[in-house]
């Protein structure tokens, strides 16, 4: 089925759009929240489960501190408040990747509520109100074989792994965000860039979206403008890149408006997204909504933190995003574009890991966003997938500083190194890509290109000094670019011209 | 056999030779003398679960081989001289809703029929380790939902005192087991009573000691907040022992209270002087008091009331008390348990094991699930679940779950007050009858589940509070025996035994005999009596 769509803004003359965020992470603690299994992402299936994060009878939980601490941290990160006491609660219903029949996860009892978070969009600032942080645990995975989609419908039969039953899971809910206008999908996009940075930060997980580390429901609604009173939403699932979160939130609200445009109304319900066609279809209405007979979890205790802990952990926060922007910005001198175009193509950590491993700061931007930025293009990759180490990048600005290569031939180096030959220096001397000096070689090379072009010689010696670009060029074809251009230059004036 | 004769001398009972007569604390002095071996004793039991247990179906499971090789180890291990835990080579029996590693655990029900598990309950674990002997697995009402083990999905065990009758619920297996000398000992675990009332109807000593103070850890769960495990014995000496053997912190129990143990098997023994002086006792009126007798029976209260004078001879200063929430008591259970079950027992869907019902590519995963749960549980359980799934869910929650947990605030209040007392006025412990009636006949109560409830009145207070209580025996009516029950305040576990001791001092002084004697005799059967 294709949905009617009305074009993006067009809608906006006539609607405003609500979004709101719930964003799953799965945090990056050694163990599962509840039980000792180890959290390494791929492993053998069912090879990390024991009896408690597989439900077996009579196993009981007992709660992740390290996961705890991580959930206060991230609330602290976002300007929450830590409650002083609060509870697991079980949230029931029945699906075989929840080992127990509920999934322990936390109701009316947050740990962090009332937080917020600014994030830019085009020199705008957006406030994003944070209603509440919770800790819970993830489900294991389904794999339904022999059907077309990989989806239950049409299947043969399905496999069950519970590596990632347990593993503990900080949902992060935003209150909604009105009044973004057409910035909508760009401001539910950047809110998700800014978690994920914060995220980062802290270290408290790894965020990798492909490994579903990171992955957030989008709610959009459309009201008339002037209305006053807000649409019925629709809370699209598990949208796994930043991408795809604009996409999400722009498909939404050009369907939506196409449906009220037809005088049909909305349904409250749960749509998936489709990565490949950027759309999105119907799930589970919650109009037939489970009721999950949320109660206290009674085999845990009351996560009561202490305040001076608290305090403690707030005063021990690293240095958050938005503050290393400001203050980067201002070291490295850079214009407010500038800074933005960093951020934009995500080598602002990378440029920043450059500079303190020893490159200029120019040097280093110049690096990430031009022929890196060039060959992650090429290979359709973040920049962060790159096999190469900001300190492998510092030590290629480091090899054409010291005249060791020049620019061409650190291109050479940087091939070597994304071919996993070795760091840049290692790689020059493989491969033999250091600058030439006034060698027996290069001075027979230059000999050679004099006698093999007469006419350029006379041509430079008649007075058209130009013409011994040409020479230059032959040189460097000779040597295989690995002479010094203006050494070459140099020894060809002493010999035609000196 | 070659322990015959001397049991004057170590207090053993004088029924002769078999070694299942002997309790256990003076079983551990023949064991530790080498009077006898673990396997002498394993193999009596053994033959006697052979004769007795067709007729008692105390157990669902006996493993037999692993239990002679467990006492054959005990026995090198002593011939080698090797320092042993005073519990090594003591068999017991574990009702089946205590997990154990590759033993089928059954909780009773069919839906975890074949369910061999891969791991064992901290108390199992603390058992073996202690090198007692595993002699089998004992029946229950299905997921410890019943008073009877009239809901087992194996068919009921019968009370050794009447077969025609309860042995009580819901650990009736570990009840018939050891009032029928099937085994020294048991674990019980008790919920809303499933300790107490089957002590009291089979005239054995059962402890529900503190929540948060036995481990739950491997204990399928019923009512995640009011399970405990505890001790079933013929002695409260040996229930002391065998609480002493399985208490203690666990770190697998987030509810598991990092305390130590007060002194119990001190204080057993220290009760048996029978000296109560100064130690102030509170008959609650709520429970089979003035005004509150319904349903109580009269050769229970009369009982009751000789344990009541009982105490005052002793010295105890003996007063009423009013608990007036505990009136609500059996409404507020009935909402929390069932709701917790509801939850509990959902992961019982045919995925991960136990049976599966249904899987023929003719049902979707909904009707499977559905299917196995519709199949593997019986009628009790379903009624507590959908009991459960109605009052916790929305719409619903506050005036239900929300109403019964305000009353288990206010019947902890009630035991607060009572034992409270900053001024030193305060109750040491509280007494009630442990339950209203004596067994009642197979069959009478299964089609009426109000019924089957009341038989849980006395015991609901204390489970709820999740303070200790004991059941001691105190006498018979028309010849089946009746409990006196005995609370404290929590982690005053060591109260319950010291009182309960002296009361079965003093009985069995009265008496002659232990209350038990008449069946070990009869049990052993005519060709064993010497």
């Amino acid at each position: 089925m294709t949905d009617r769509l009305v074009d993006f803004d067009e809608v906006l003359t006539r609607y405003e759009p609500l979004i709101g965020l719930e964003t799953h992470v799965e945090l990056g603690t050694a163990s599962k929240m509840f039980c000792g299994c180890a959290t390494t992402f791929g492993a053998e299936p069912n090879t990390q489960t024991c009896e408690v994060c597989l439900g077996m009878p009579g196993s009981l939980p007992v709660a992740n501190a390290a996961a705890i601490e991580a959930t206060i941290r991230i609330g602290l990160a976002l300007g929450c408040r830590i409650a002083t006491w609060c509870r697991f609660a079980r949230k029931n219903y029945f699906y075989p990747d929840i080992p127990k029949g509920f999934q322990t996860s936390q109701y009316d009892e947050p740990l962090c509520t009332a937080g917020h978070l600014d994030v830019e969009v085009d020199g705008e600032t957006y406030r994003i109100e944070i209603e509440r942080v919770h800790l819970e645990e993830d489900t294991g995975k389904n794999l339904h074989v022999g059907g077309a989609t990989g989806r239950i419908h049409g299947a043969d039969h399905s496999l069950i792994d519970y590596n990632r039953a347990g593993i503990p899971l900080v949902e992060i809910v935003t209150r909604p965000i009105p009044l973004t206008g057409a910035k909508a999908p760009e401001v539910a996009k950047a809110y998700v860039t800014e978690l994920r940075e914060i995220l980062l930060a802290l270290g408290v997980s790894e965020v990798r979206m492909e490994q579903g580390n990171l992955r957030s429901d989008v709610n959009t609604s459309l009201a008339p403008i002037g209305s006053l009173e807000w649409g019925t939403r629709t809370e699209t699932k598990n949208v796994n890149s930043l991408r795809s979160v604009e996409r999400a939130v722009r498909y939404e609200i050009r369907r939506q408006a196409a449906v009220l445009d037809a005088g049909a109304r909305i349904v409250q319900e749960t749509r998936h997204f489709h990565e490949d066609t950027g759309s999105t279809s119907p799930g589970r209405s919650k109009e037939e909504a489970t009721d999950y007979r949320y109660f206290p979890e009674p085999d845990l205790v009351p996560i009561a933190p202490d305040p001076e802990w608290v305090e403690k952990l707030a005063a021990g926060l690293p240095e958050l995003p938005a503050a290393r922007r400001v203050r980067l910005r201002e070291e490295w001198g850079l214009s407010d574009t500038e800074m933005a175009w960093l951020v934009n193509a995500g080598a602002l950590g990378l440029v920043a890991d450059t500079v303190a491993a020893g490159a200029s700061p120019s040097d280093a931007r110049k690096w990430w966003l031009g022929e890196l930025a060039r060959r992650a293009n090429d290979a359709g990759q973040e920049l962060t997938e790159l096999p190469v180490t900001p300190g492998q990048v510092a030590e290629l600005t480091r090899l054409v500083a010291e005249g060791t290569v020049n620019d061409q031939l650190a291109r050479q180096a940087l091939d070597g190194v994304l071919a996993g030959e070795g760091d840049p220096a290692e790689v020059v001397q493989a491969r033999g890509l250091a600058v030439m000096g006034e060698s027996d070689e290069l001075v027979s090379a230059v000999d050679a290109a004099i006698a093999g072009a007469p006419d350029v010689v006379a041509k430079v010696q008649g007075g058209k000094v130009q013409a011994l670009g040409a020479l230059v060029g032959a040189v460097m074809k000779q040597t295989r670019g690995k002479a010094d251009a203006a050494t070459v230059k140099r020894m060809l004036e002493e010999r035609l011209l000196g | 056999m070659s322990i015959d004769g001397g049991g004057a001398a170590t207090g053993r009972p004088s029924t002769g030779g078999d070694l299942t007569t002997l309790d256990v604390a003076t079983l551990t002095e023949v064991l530790h003398k080498g009077e006898a071996g673990a396997v002498d004793v394993t193999r009596s039991y053994l033959d006697r679960i052979t004769a007795e247990d067709p007729r008692l179906a105390a157990y669902l499971y006996v493993d037999s081989e692993t239990a002679i090789a467990t006492a054959t180890a005990v026995d090198e291990a002593r011939a080698r001289g090797e320092e042993l835990g005073p519990l090594a080579g003591v068999p017991i029996a574990l009702k089946d809703v205590v997990v154990t590693a590759g033993i089928p655990t059954t909780s009773g029900s069919r839906i975890l029929e074949g369910w061999h598990p891969p791991y064992d309950a901290t108390l199992a674990a603390r058992l073996k380790a202690a090198g007692t002997v595993l002699l089998g697995k004992t029946n229950m009402d299905e997921f410890a939902m019943g008073s009877s083990t009239e809901s087992s999905a194996y068919g009921p065990s019968r009370n050794p005192w009447d077969h025609d009758r309860i042995p009580g619920g819901s650990s009736g297996g570990s009840s018939a087991a050891v009032a029928g000398f099937l085994a020294p000992w048991a674990i019980g675990t008790d919920t809303g009573g499933s300790i107490r009332q089957p002590a009291a109807v089979t005239g054995l000593v059962g402890h529900k000691p503190t929540y948060g103070s036995v481990s739950r850890y491997g204990l399928i769960a019923f009512s995640s907040s009011l399970d405990q495990a505890g001790p079933m014995a013929r002695t409260v000496l040996d229930a002391a022992l065998l609480h002493e053997a399985i208490g203690g912190h666990d770190p697998c129990d987030s509810t598991s209270i990092d305390a130590p143990l007060p002194p119990l098997a001190e204080c057993a023994r220290r009760g048996a002087d029978g000296d109560l002086s100064g130690v102030r006792v509170g008959v609650v009126r709520e429970l089979g008091g003035e005004g509150h007798r319904d349903g109580y029976e009269d050769g229970v209260l009369a009982r009751f009331a000789e344990a009541v004078a009982l105490l005052e001879s002793l010295g105890a200063e003996v007063r009423e008390v009013s608990c007036p929430a505990f009136d609500l008591a059996l409404p507020a259970y009935y909402l929390i348990a069932p709701s917790e079950a509801s939850s509990n027992l959902a992961r019982f869907d045919g995925v991960r094991y136990g049976i599966r019902i249904g899987d023929d590519g003719a049902h979707d995963l909904d009707e499977v699930m559905a299917l196995t749960r519709e199949r593997g549980f019986g009628a009790e359980v379903k009624r507590r679940i959908i009991l459960g799934t109605y009052a916790l869910s929305s719409g619903y929650y506050e005036a239900y779950y929300g109403q019964a947990q305000k009353v288990r605030t206010l019947i902890g209040r009630d035991f607060a007050a009572a034992f409270g007392g900053a001024d030193g006025t305060g109750l040491d412990v509280l007494v009630s009858p442990t339950t209203p009636t004596v067994a009642f006949p197979l069959g009478a109560r299964v089609d009426d589940p109000i019924a089957m409830y009341a038989a849980d009145l006395c015991t609901l207070p204390a489970s709820l509070a999740g303070v200790p209580a004991i059941s001691v025996p105190c006498g018979l009516a028309d010849g089946l025996p009746v409990g006196l029950q005995i609370m404290a305040p929590a982690l005053a576990d060591d109260r319950c035994y010291r009182v309960a001791a002296a009361v079965e001092a003093a009985q069995d002084a009265a008496r002659g005999h232990r209350l038990l004697e008449p069946l070990a005799a009869r049990a052993v059967g005519p060709e064993h009596t010497p």
